[in-house]
């Protein structure tokens, strides 16, 4: 089973293709399948026991979740023992859908990039199961928010571990679906539900794509597996439909990604509870755009036209992610800002290639970790300010909530790539890579390069921007409605843990899977090991280039938001500033390209409906009626008239009998 | 004298009884219009029948006067039952299959 597969010869940098699968089912591996079903029976006991588990049903959702994390470690463990060829492995859970000449079976596909999102996944996961515990503390339904949670790692994993297209649309669909639950959690509030509603259909929009690559792939290869798909031969099928395909994943990975032009969902969705922010929003599903770009490597690999789009949607993203970023002071929606820019990184990492898609996936780890921590450091702030998330009504924070202070400082300068933190690990590869020449152009090194390195430099500033204003700087705290002084606090021990682990994540996580390209190794069975050029500037002078612009981002956040004041009410600002402000116009954007055509579509379609389809099988109808109301007319109930009609009737036929005769 | 007056005479009378049936609300005086068609059906039968020659026409009239015969006992006791329930005789209040 080690024999390569066709494409890895005629893609241009492959050196050594990803392995084979090969299918396993003892062991440690006939236990896999219980990753999806403990939470996803923990989630379904906790939906049907109701109110009667409210008591200990967040004890039971953590367990679940902590479960599952250690089944995935024990598996990750039994993979490592196995040689790096031997490493990608098809567990077959049972026969799915078996309609003629078509068969799909449901399994999983365990491998290193799968596991990693498995460990990434639980283990994220359950720190923040716990930090909820804390968090939901005084909400009446802390039981069903656990519930979705679940619901939601179970789909998560779905996602990554199936080996099929199809298995993975069901688990796309599912996080889908749990985003939806817990962005619209306090559905009560009408802004809220209104933005779970936005989130679903602009996710619903992706999904169209990842259905018509599906209806594609089936077309093309005969098969939506992993196996038949990604083990064609590429060079046999022509580029146009593998450009298709390609551009119709992306557009799947942009909708669940929050990518342009279908990023507007993220902003409104920090409605959910923080902690749902982190894991949801910040962590995990936003990533799986990601997933699904590299999990469908042969295919991006086999068209480069759509390797460029996505380079491009990336390149935009994140750009467009930090200039959003450098405007907002609600809190949460800075960092999602923050996190649209990030993962405009991985896509852009993504769809450089083979050279890019181990970095690509490195930084969705880190940042999982350095992210995370952030919003659970956001939400113990809000936790302490009243559930104030104006930062401009911060400040000064770090004498109140010293461990918040130090685990969101970890996660910041992380995400700034200040060395040895993580984001210096991941990010600054990726800007190394969009400097190497693709296929020859100089010129999208320069300019791909240029538009990573002028994100890092804009990300420096506005987390800087966030984090001066939130914990440096003097205090601008509103006072409560009764008039009294707030008293910010530490969080209780069950928030400031995971916010630690996450912290101590944020500050090792790179510098332990980045030494010695341990993480390219590990991932190499899946991206196969690949030769690369040299980019155009040598790697030390980006890294200082790099450096340079984050010291100097960081050093005017500094001068701006930490030794002057902030004002309390937002200046009116540059007409960027205000543009930013309200996410660039996107959702005028939308509403005057998208909503409001369509309303007006429909609005048509329902006076045709009214006037003409309507109007038809009314107008028989009321004719009909017409008719009988004529008729009824005759019926007069006198036996008289009956008699006359008799007579009248009786004459008429002798008269024609009479007039025929004669 | 010609066999003509006798069926002018009937086709009279039977106008006459058609007449009295549609535009009559009692229901004794509407029966006797029944009976005076009736009866011209019966005048023209043997009239016909001295026409013709032919004893048919008088048999048939007799027929005619005991289905009559019948028809007044029953149709005299329909109105009585009427007239039991509804009060009146008027043919205009039987008129239950309209409303």
């Amino acid at each position: 089973m080690n024999t390569l597969t066709s494409w890895a010869t005629s893609a241009p940098f492959a050196d050594i293709g990803p392995a084979a699968a090969e299918p396993v089912s003892a062991g440690i591996y006939a236990v896999a399948p219980l990753l999806v079903g403990l939470p996803l029976g923990s989630a379904a006991l906790l939906l049907l026991l109701g109110r009667r588990s409210d008591r200990w049903g967040h004890w039971l959702g953590v367990l679940a979740s902590a479960a599952a994390f250690v089944v995935g470690l024990l598996t990750f463990l039994a993979m490592l023992d196995r040689d790096a060829s031997n490493r990608v492995l098809d567990v077959r859970v049972g026969d799915w859908i078996d309609a003629g000449a078509f068969h799909l079976s449901a399994g999983m596909r365990l491998d290193p990039l799968s596991m990693t999102f498995v460990l990434l996944v639980t283990f994220v996961g359950t720190l923040i199961h716990v930090y909820s515990v804390a968090y939901m503390d005084h909400d009446r339904d802390r039981r069903r928010f656990f519930a979705y949670l679940n619901l939601f790692v179970a789909a998560m994993l779905v996602l990554v571990l199936a080996d099929s297209y199809l298995l993975m649309f069901v688990g796309w669909e599912g996080v889908g679906l749990a985003s939806y639950l817990l962005i619209g959690f306090w559905n009560h509030r009408t802004p809220y539900a209104v933005a779970a509603k936005k989130a679903f259909v602009a996710n619903r929009i992706g999904d169209i794509g990842l259905i018509v690559a599906l209806g594609l792939m089936f077309a093309t290869f005969g098969g939506v597996d992993f196996t038949t798909v990604l083990g064609a031969n590429m060079s046999g099928v022509s580029e146009a439909t593998l450009t298709g395909i390609g551009l119709m994943l992306l557009l799947a990975a942009c909708g669940k990604s929050a990518q342009f032009p279908l990023q507007s969902w993220l902003g409104d969705a920090m409605a959910g509870p923080t902690p749902v922010s982190a894991l949801i929003h910040a962590a995990t599903m936003v990533t799986a755009g990601v997933y699904l770009i590299v999990r469908s490597a042969p295919v991006f690999d086999a068209a480069p036209t759509a390797q460029l789009v996505v380079v491009v949607v990336g390149a935009i993203t994140l750009l467009f992610g930090a200039i959003v970023g450098c405007a907002k002071d609600d809190i949460k929606k800075a960092l999602a800002a923050s996190t649209m820019s990030q993962i405009g990184y991985m896509v852009l990492a993504a769809g450089l290639g083979p050279v890019g898609y181990a970095f690509a996936i490195f930084h969705l780890v880190t940042h999982g970790f350095f992210k995370a921590g952030m919003f659970l450091g956001a939400g113990s702030v809000m936790h302490g300010m009243d559930d104030q998330v104006d930062m401009r009504r911060f400040g000064g924070l770090a004498r109140y909530m010293k461990i918040t202070y130090v685990t969101f400082g970890l996660g910041w300068l992380a995400i700034l790539g200040v060395p040895p933190f993580s984001g210096f690990w991941s990010k600054d590869k990726i800007i190394e890579a969009a400097f190497i020449p693709t296929d020859g152009h100089t010129w999208r090194a320069w300019l791909f390069g240029s538009v990573a390195l002028l994100g890092a430099g804009i990300t420096a500033f506005y987390m800087s921007r966030l984090f001066f204003m939130t914990f440096e700087g003097e205090r601008r705290w509103s006072t409560r409605t009764d008039g009294s002084q707030q008293h910010p606090h530490e969080a209780p021990a069950l928030m400031t843990w995971p916010m630690i682990i996450l912290a101590i994540g944020s500050a090792g996580l790179g510098l332990v899977l980045g030494l010695g390209n341990r993480f390219v190794d590990w991932l190499a069975p899946v991206t196969g090991e690949h030769e690369h050029g040299e980019p155009v500037l040598a790697p030390g002078v980006l890294v200082a280039l790099t450096l340079v612009l984050v010291v100097v981002g960081a050093v005017l956040a500094w001068r701006r938001y930490a030794i002057s004041t902030v004002p309390v009410i937002p200046p009116v600002g540059t007409a960027l500033t205000r543009a930013a402000r309200v996410d660039l116009y996107q959702d005028a954007v939308n509403d005057a390209l998208l909503v409001e055509p369509g309303q007006h579509l429909t609005r048509s379609l329902v006076y045709v409906d009214k006037t003409v389809v309507d109007g038809a099988t009314v107008g028989v109808g009321q004719t009909t009626v017409g008719l009988g109301q004529l008729l009824r007319k005759t019926q007069t109930g006198y036996v008289r008239s009956y008699a006359a009609t008799m007579l009248l009737g009786l004459v008429v036929l002798v008269a024609t009998v009479l007039v025929i005769q004669s | 004298m010609s066999l003509d007056n006798y069926l002018v005479l009937a086709a009279i009378l039977f106008s006459i009884g058609a007449a009295t049936v549609l535009l009559r609300r009692n229901a004794i005086i509407v029966f006797m219009g029944v009976e005076l068609m009736l009866n011209a059906t019966n005048l023209l039968l043997v009239t016909f029948s001295r026409l013709h020659g032919q004893l048919d026409g008088q048999v048939l009239a007799f027929f005619v006067m005991v289905v009559a015969a019948a028809e007044v006992v029953v149709g005299l006791a329909i109105i009585v039952s009427i007239y039991r329930t509804r009060r009146s005789a008027s043919v205009d209040d039987v008129n239950l299959l309209k409303s």
